[in-house]
């Protein structure tokens, strides 16, 4: 089976980082511990992937304190918002190929 | 990839996406309690005032004594604060249950949600007992809080519109009707939420 996977994004590659896109695009903004509870991830595995993703500037990030203690919210930027829709578009595509 | 891992890749995010804006461990059981709680509190006012009134009096539309009012009053924040407590407990102990924290994200946006017509509705209601109106309570009631659970379905079961629309159209009847506006209210409140209660309770097998 010869599929193209150039339209794949490199990095929605982790199932991870998908799962953390999903959720932002489903909703205006999240904080990293409903985040990292909704995953069921541990703090370093979900700070390095969100690095990663703020790194391609697919979300924004926003730190503000709630007292003392730190709240990190994370919204998609648009520019996420368009490569995930590109990455589902790129699934859909992969299951029409395969079904012909 | 293979089609049965983007099946899996899809579900996942469908999935997710649903978890993340929806909340969904609200407990059908304390809508059942709930209406019980209602229809009790209905009937012990009715008694209340149908004993202060004999009956060969001709008895008022409106009841305007204070004591009585006072009692009423005493009734409904009772029915309120019972049902608002039952469903808070109900609601933590299902989260527990699926293994979610009950105060996230979504969660409190819904309450946000819920609790702008409601408050509204309060504030309008005392101002309408201040001010005499006894009469449009029973209504207003049951339309605010129709309106509030309009504005809250979207953060959960989308069943939870339904029971906000059929609310607001008894309460908007109890309007047209006066006379029979306690047992609208009845309806509104004690029958509408067992019965919703219990699809909700089978429905999700909770």
């Amino acid at each position: 089976m010869n599929v193209s996977l150039e339209e794949f994004d490199k990095a929605f590659e982790n199932r991870i980082r998908l799962q953390i896109m999903s959720v932002l695009v489903a909703n205006d903004r999240y904080d990293f511990n409903s985040l990292k509870e909704l995953l069921n991830v541990t703090d370093g595995n979900l700070a390095s992937h969100l690095k990663a993703l703020e790194k391609e500037d697919y979300i924004s990030v926003n730190k503000t304190f709630l007292g003392r203690k730190p709240n990190t919210q994370y919204a998609a930027s648009d520019n996420g918002r368009h490569a995930f829709k590109k990455h589902l578009q790129a699934l859909e595509n992969l299951i029409k190929q395969q079904r012909k | 990839m293979q089609e049965k891992d983007i099946y899996n890749e899809l579900s996942s995010i469908r999935n997710l996406m649903e978890r993340s804006t929806k909340f969904i461990s609200l407990s059908g059981l304390s809508g059942v309690l709930a209406g019980i709680y209602a229809l009790i509190g209905a009937f012990i006012g009715y008694k209340l005032v149908d004993s202060n009134f004999g009956e060969l009096d001709y008895r008022d539309q409106y009841v305007t004594e204070p004591r009585i009012l006072l009692e009423l009053f005493l009734i409904a924040v009772t029915v309120l604060l019972l049902s608002l407590l039952t469903c808070i407990f109900l609601t933590i102990r299902q989260a527990r249950k699926r293994g979610e924290n009950f105060w996230n994200p979504v969660s409190q946006r819904l309450v946000v949600n819920m609790s702008i017509p409601l408050f509204t509705g309060g504030l309008f209601m005392l101002i309408l007992l201040f001010q005499g109106s006894y009469g449009i309570i029973a209504p207003a009631s049951l339309i605010f809080y129709g309106l509030s659970l309009i504005a809250g379905s979207q953060f959960t079961f989308s069943d939870v519109k339904w029971l906000g629309y059929c609310q607001i159209i008894i309460g908007l009847a109890a309007m047209l009707f006066p006379a029979y506006s306690i047992l609208f209210w009845m309806m509104g409140f004690g029958l509408l939420h067992i019965i919703y209660g219990s699809v909700m309770h089978f429905k999700y097998k909770q």
